[in-house]
């Protein structure tokens, strides 16, 4: 494969949350890479042959072996890289971190979809759909600090990405992150002091011009 | 303290039957219960409060839920014999990635194969000839996803075995005829008795399937 036999290269789109998360969780460890940007519309042939099942970013490329998806990527950084544990070392914690990981992306992410991209009931029932899940998830954070309790963990790297997307949220949807789910905003905050977090993402009305520029080129208006 | 172990579940569960297999090969003692997916338990109710879907491990009154997380978890837990994942990080990544891309293509597409008609159905049966084959290019010349024993990716992937037959009279086509390492893969699977006092026969499978297409007004 054309790229370095050593090190470690990340293929990845700027306000990708996905790719974002494996961008939290290199900091978090202080690994040092290649951060490599994609177009998604003319994708490299490096990207297509690192995924040729998915064609998709974020993939990590340690060595020359490309790994994909981005909870996948998180997990393998955490297993490679021992400093800094994301996961917890409980089995039975471990299963809750990737139970809620996975509702972030079965869920949120799924609702996130069809929020900005229909228009009257359906968006409604987004909507209804995306306050639900983030109150699962309030739920779920309760009152720890983080969602890995006393220190930042995997479900946090999964969701905090989305956090810079609470705006286009609510100017979609036409609600408001903070009266529905205060507790989320004040860990979305709590998170963004973290280096490794404020580095990685995003203001989030760049975010929503992103967006607005893509449902416009989508014809999605 | 003896460990108690409950799987809510179902016999025609593609996601339990998974867990069951991989109980078995841990050589775990374990209650199953019946769930009617029509008339959810309260138990299964209050302990996947989230997704009220089966299956839902409860081990020692605790529940894990999401049939891939608890496989990871039962691997975890009962380190007897060989792991069903790879100690390796990167074959381990390699295994969970194909066990989610079994998660993300084959139940959704063979659904929609038994579900519609006409244009709609030959796209989806073209489409899961390619995810079949995508499978069976994975595997190579290897006798199971996970090399020499039977893997994380194997156990993920064999129940969908029992739907094959459903899938071929549905679609009209046959997956030995497209996918034939594919099929010897299967059988290699069936030798273990963790997969064949678990699996299904396919016949029952296809009446049920017929059965629901009834129910769900879609015939």
């Amino acid at each position: 494969m054309a790229t370095a036999a050593k090190g470690v290269v990340l293929l990845d789109f700027w306000v990708s949350p996905f790719g974002q998360r494996c961008r939290i969780a290199l900091a978090e460890k202080g690994v040092e890479y290649e951060y490599k940007e994609e177009n998604l519309w003319d994708k490299s042939p490096l990207l297509l042959k690192a995924n040729p099942v998915h064609k998709k970013i974020p993939v990590l490329i340690h060595e020359g072996n490309p790994i994909c998806e981005s909870l996948l990527i998180v997990q393998y950084i955490d297993e490679v890289w021992s400093n800094n544990p994301l996961l917890p070392s409980d089995p039975y914690e471990r299963a809750q971190a990737r139970f809620w990981a996975d509702f972030v992306d079965k869920k949120v992410s799924e609702c996130w979809t069809r929020l900005w991209k229909v228009k009257g009931e359906a968006q409604e029932e987004a909507r209804k759909d995306m306050i639900e899940d983030l109150k699962l998830l309030e739920g779920e954070l309760g009152d720890k600090q983080y969602f890995g309790g006393e220190t930042f963990g995997f479900v946090d790297v999964a969701f905090v990405p989305l956090s810079a997307w609470f705006y286009t949220f609510e100017t979609c949807g036409n609600f408001s992150v903070e009266k529905e789910c205060p507790k989320l905003v004040a860990w979305a905050k709590r998170c963004m002091e973290r280096e490794s977090v404020s580095k990685s993402l995003h203001d989030p009305h760049k975010v929503y011009e992103y967006v607005c520029q893509l449902k416009k080129k989508l014809g999605v208006d | 303290m003896a460990d108690k172990v409950i799987l809510l579940s179902s016999w025609v569960s593609a996601f339990g039957l998974r867990v069951q297999i991989a109980l078995a090969e841990k050589e775990v003692d374990y209650e199953f219960r019946e769930e009617n997916l029509f008339d959810k338990s309260p138990l299964l109710l209050e302990l996947n409060p989230v997704h009220k879907k089966i299956p839902v491990l409860i081990h020692n009154g605790k529940p894990v839920c999401e049939s891939s997380v608890i496989i990871q978890y039962i691997d975890e837990v009962w380190t007897n014999g060989p792991s069903l994942l790879p100690q390796d990080p990167l074959q381990r990544a390699n295994a969970r990635f194909w066990a989610d891309f079994v998660d993300k293509m084959i139940y959704q597409c063979g659904s929609r194969v038994w579900k519609n008609k006409g244009d709609a159905q030959a796209a989806a049966k073209k489409e899961l000839i390619g995810i079949l084959k995508q499978l069976e290019g994975e595997l190579g010349e290897k006798p199971f996803f996970g090399g020499e024993t039977l893997g994380y990716v194997d156990i993920v992937l064999v129940p969908f075995s029992s739907w094959f037959y459903t899938y071929e009279t549905f679609g009209g086509f046959s997956i030995e005829k497209e996918c034939p390492k594919l099929l010897a893969w299967v059988r290699r699977c069936n030798e273990r008795e963790s997969v064949s006092k678990v699996l299904p026969d396919r016949h029952k499978v296809y009446e049920r399937t017929c059965g629901l297409k009834k129910r769900l007004g879609l015939e």
